[in-house]
């Protein structure tokens, strides 16, 4: 492998001086101080290579040693990734020693000595393609499908298949031969994060919903399998809880958390939950799922860049045994920042906000790789993608929002003013929106649910609340006894729809999650009661009436569907719900 | 700073900036410290043979003949049980006028704690404040800065809090503090009886603004010695970081990096992050806490210091003068307290989430009748009584001025709905309502 020597340095960006070939996006190790530090080629110029160090390089001097390893960054995909906690660059945080991470620290991302129980899926003289799969074991509950390596290309015969049995992922599980040349497949295999993971027959369009138990997500703005979304906020807009809360309920069969840049208490609050919650679906524990990548804040910022492509690999793993992945980004954001400082450092000519000129299709191309896709073998995997963007100044016009807005199917704004009155999830109802409610493919999907009224009804809720916020407008700007009395009407109709449909309180046991039979229930119960016709003497019978109702709902949301309690407030509602009637007028 | 035979000698500087000097020199290394005509200096760029030095206190009258010896080594600090007590400048040299603190030669800035090896917060901190216990609890291994206008008292408030939280070691870091400030605090903690709990490494704002980068790290070592090694609760005060993060500014500029958004360098969010994340409780029972001062400008949050700030910690308290009482209070709206889930109504009483969040809704809806107010539009006998919440929560319980147990706060929560609304009007829970709800007064 080709050598080399440092000859300058700035913060972690190296120039090294190579004595042979080098490849752009090589890894390299600089030995720095009896360290051994992992680098990436990220430009040559003439005799100057430029590589970042994914750690510190405090010490390091022109004259250090570099070696070069010819290999792109990859990670290691076989079965025994699901509960494990990863950096940025896959090293398992559990195996590294001490309570500090001192640089250049390695652990394997995988047990070599677990057995894992086998059984094949294919026969000797079986023709197959990268991507095919071969056998089939267990990991967490879950069928973990070992597949034909994807830079395999053609097609290849089956010229061993190993017994049912209990074996270490280095076991060769099978052989395959193409012209003469056989080739030993064990569980493990390598694949480079950078680069998307094909082996797939085609990507469809998406047309399921994945549910998430937040009312203002699946009754508004559904999110779909194999679906992209992205949540912007300013901080403390509830981006965070939003997120884990989609993290824990999200119907999916794996969950992948890349913590970029975010704060490190943020990652131990789900180290210490996942393991105690329970799957919504399952029934096993949340961790037993979820695999987590965390590069928190004050981790290099090199391996911050990385660390996304890591956890998309991973998904895009798992996708291809034919599972549904769900895959966390917070917050995108930095990784563009991460972006940002390593052009910054190259001098290169700076785009909009000092972010690198292909910041856009740097973001689009990683949203890019999510998706629903057809297997070989007929079957659908998915990579549903949500990221989340902290914008400068909560400011919506600024670069990585506006490049992730034409990436991102879904679009999730979290409101400074719904935060400011603790309306919970801040969710903006009006400006969010998922084209997904556009998609025939998913109208067709929930007819066959029967389910038909969702997509018209989620239309209807947000006219009555855009119309609510015009009447809100009208009544601050001509006073309460300027405005006709429907204009109240309009307001606290879309109040009521505020305080029970939109707000969720992610810290109740019960108003937590909100299945869809309840989701469908209480919005055709608040439907039903927004189409009747009050009448009203004066505007001040309107509030008092309303917050009646409000209240009652919001028990009723406290309380588990169908309980005593929840009867009671049932009842309490119906009856206000029947005062103020116009008898005269049709309903 | 003490040299040796054995240090490298140089004397012919190539290029001098306001804050850095460039030089040919060999078997230098990265971020290695270095004496400029006596000045402390710390190496930041190595290209092909030259080495670029960043000048702490600045490059005024330095020469192109001036002597640059180079240490060996990257900025330490001596940690020992003998830091307790002493007051130190920005290089961790004494400004007591005693002997230096010895001990054990430590580099400040090191490694983070690996995040498995984090155990979750637990312990709230209680301050007596309302806008803090009640509305944003603080927990031990927090981070969590005051957002003020310079003219706000933050640095009192920081001081009370710091001497109610019963912490073991109190770390001080001051950035351009102002000579009246740095011997308000060191008076206030000699009052209390505290210096023996009391380490402080102070850059006052007569000393050159590039030391200021010294401090925090100075200030956590010294901190992860205590928390870590004698598994101490050790709180940290920082104070402001505002001017901190304009040094960082003055140095990148120097550097020529572009600058990104309000001309602070493109990496300010690294810099500030690296430095809160070094907040953790530790499972042996040491924890960090920081709570920093960010200074604003009217307000303005959306400006790069605080926003960045904000994306970092685990919440903000929003100091600010309310012009109805005239009484200064931490802003229910804007404050956050991001931990305080992990507590609020499992370590506190049952009835805390509910009631802090109704009376912060009830105090919004106040804040929209105070608009139409304004507008010169009739007020809803509702919006009146709003009004009236609002006057006596401020005036009773988020003045910073009033001291209230936990259990007393909540008590007072719920005295001061009853007084103004019935049940229904507030969206409390029915249970909640059945056990605490009181009379009018």
């Amino acid at each position: 492998m080709t050598k080399g020597k440092v000859t300058g340095l700035i913060a972690n960006l190296l120039r090294v001086k190579p004595e042979g070939p080098v490849r752009q996006n090589e890894i390299c190790y600089l030995l720095t101080g009896g360290d051994r530090l992992m680098a990436e080629i990220i430009k040559i110029e003439g005799e100057t290579v430029f590589a970042q160090v994914y750690d510190s390089t405090r010490g390091a001097a022109p004259g250090d040693k570099v070696e070069f390893t010819g290999q792109l960054l990859s990670v290691q995909l076989g079965p025994g990734m699901l509960s494990k906690k990863y950096d940025g660059l896959q090293n398992d945080l559990d195996g590294l020693e001490g309570i500090f991470l001192h640089r250049g620290l390695r652990a394997a991302p995988i047990d070599l000595s677990e057995l894992w129980p086998v059984s094949p899926l294919v026969s000797l003289g079986d023709r197959l393609q990268a991507g095919d799969w071969l056998v089939e074991t267990t990991e967490n509950g879950l069928p973990h499908r070992i597949m034909l390596p994807f830079h395999l290309s053609g097609h290849w015969r089956v010229t061993y298949i190993c017994p049912t049995g209990n074996y270490p992922v280095t076991h060769t599980v099978a052989r395959v031969e193409q012209d003469g040349r056989e080739i030993n497949i064990s569980m493990l295999q390598e694949w480079p994060v950078r680069l998307a993971m094909g082996a797939y027959r085609e990507k469809t369009r998406p047309f399921k919903m994945m549910i998430t138990g937040v009312r203002t997500i699946d009754t508004l703005n559904p999110m779909l399998e194999g679906g992209t979304g992205f949540i912007p906020g300013p901080f403390g807009s509830g981006k965070t809880v939003l997120q884990q809360a989609i993290a824990r309920q999200a119907d999916a069969d794996v969950v992948i958390i890349a913590a970029c840049g975010e704060r490190a208490n943020e990652v131990v609050e789900i180290f210490h939950e996942f393991p105690r919650l329970d799957d919504p679906t399952t029934g096993r524990k949340l961790m037993e799922r979820t695999v987590i990548v965390a590069n928190t804040s004050n981790m290099p910022v090199a391996a911050r860049e990385a660390s996304v492509y890591t956890a998309m690999t991973m998904a895009e793993y798992y996708r291809n045994m034919g599972l549904r992945v769900l895959l966390l980004a917070d917050s995108t954001s930095r990784w563009a920042q991460a972006l940002r400082e390593m052009s910054n450092r190259l001098e290169d000519l700076p785009g909009p906000d000092a972010f690198p000129m292909d910041l856009s299709a740097t973001i689009s191309s990683f949203y890019g790789r999510a998706g629903t896709v057809l297997l070989n073998n007929g079957q659908r995997g998915a990579i549903t993608f949500i990221g989340t963007v902290s914008p400068a100044g909560g400011n919506l016009k600024e670069p990585v929002t506006e490049a992730t807005k034409k990436a991102a199917r879904c679009f999730f704004a979290l409101s400074q003013r719904r935060a400011d009155s603790k309306r919970y999830p801040a969710i903006d109802p009006i400006e969010s929106y998922s084209k997904y409610l556009e998609y025939p493919e998913f109208a067709a999907y929930m007819e066959d649910l029967e389910q038909a009224d969702w997509i018209a009804q989620a239309y209807h809720i947000k006219n009555l609340l855009q119309r609510g916020r015009e009447a809100a407008d009208q009544i601050s700007i001509l006073g309460d006894d300027g405005v006709q009395l429907v204009t109240h009407l309009l307001y606290w109709r879309a109040e009521l729809l505020d305080f029970v449909l939109l707000q969720q309180d992610a810290f109740d046991e019960v108003d937590k999650y909100c299945p869809t039979d309840r989701q469908a229930y209480m919005r055709r119960l608040l439907l039903d009661i927004c189409d009747r016709n009050y009448q009203y003497d004066h505007f001040n019978e309107v509030r008092p009436h309303f917050n009646g109702m409000i209240n009652a709902c919001k028990q009723m949301n406290y309380a588990p569907m169908g309980s005593p309690i929840f009867e009671q407030h049932l009842q309490k509602l119906e009856e206000l719900a029947g005062q103020f009637l116009d008898a005269t007028s049709p309903v | 700073m003490e040299t040796t035979a054995f240090n490298r000698h140089y004397t012919e500087i190539s290029h001098i900036t306001k804050a850095t000097v460039s030089l040919q020199a060999d078997g230098v290394s990265n971020e290695e410290l270095a004496l400029v005509e006596g000045r402390l200096a710390q190496v930041v760029r190595l290209q092909d043979g030259q080495v670029t030095l960043q000048v702490f206190a600045g490059t005024e009258g330095i020469s192109n003949d001036a002597r640059v010896t180079f240490l060996g080594n990257a900025p330490v600090l001596q940690v020992s049980e003998a830091l307790l007590g002493r007051f130190m400048n920005a290089y961790g040299l004494p400004l007591d006028g005693m002997e230096p603190a010895v001990g054990v030669r430590t580099e400040i800035g090191g490694p983070s704690v690996n995040p498995v090896r984090r155990a979750q917060p637990f312990e709230p901190i209680l301050t007596g404040i309302a806008g803090i216990d009640l509305n944003n609890t603080l927990l031990g291994g927090q981070k969590i800065p005051f957002f003020a206008d310079p003219d706000q008292p933050y640095n009192e408030v920081m001081a009370t809090v710091a001497l109610r939280a019963d912490a073991d070691v109190i770390v001080l870091g001051g950035m351009g503090l102002t000579n009246d400030d740095y011997i308000y605090y060191r008076q206030r903690f000699e009052t209390a009886g505290v210096l023996h709990k009391l380490v402080a490494f102070i850059n006052t704002s007569e000393n050159p603004a590039v030391e200021r980068l010294l401090v925090p790290d100075m200030a956590l070592t010294a901190a992860e010695y205590f928390a870590v090694e004698h598994h101490k609760k050790v709180l940290v005060l920082l104070t402001d970081m505002t001017l901190f993060a304009d040094a960082l500014s003055i140095v990148s500029n120097r550097m020529d990096q572009i600058p990104s958004k309000d001309a602070m360098p493109g990496s300010l969010y690294s810099d500030l992050a690296r430095l809160y994340e070094k907040a953790v409780q530790l499972p042996s029972g040491g924890s960090i806490t920081i709570i920093a001062v960010t200074t604003l400008n009217q307000g303005d949050i959306t400006h790069a210091i605080p926003d960045n700030t904000g994306y970092i910690t685990e919440g903000q308290l929003f100091l600010r003068q309310d012009t109805e009482t005239g009484e200064v209070i931490v802003d229910p709206f804007r404050s956050l307290s991001r931990l305080k889930q992990l507590v609020i109504g499992k370590k506190t009483r049952e009835d805390h989430p509910q009631i802090m969040n109704a009376c912060i809704r009830l105090y919004a809806d106040a804040a929209d009748a105070k608009v139409k107010q304004e507008n010169g539009f009739d007020l809803t006998d509702y919006d009146q009584r709003c009004l009236q919440f609002a006057k006596a929560y401020t005036r009773e319980l988020l003045s910073i001025r009033v001291q209230l147990s936990m259990e007393a706060m909540l008590n007072k929560a719920w005295q001061l709905v009853a007084d103004w609304f019935r049940p229904e009007e507030t969206g409390l829970k029915s249970e909640l309502v059945a056990r605490y709800w009181k009379g009018k007064k």
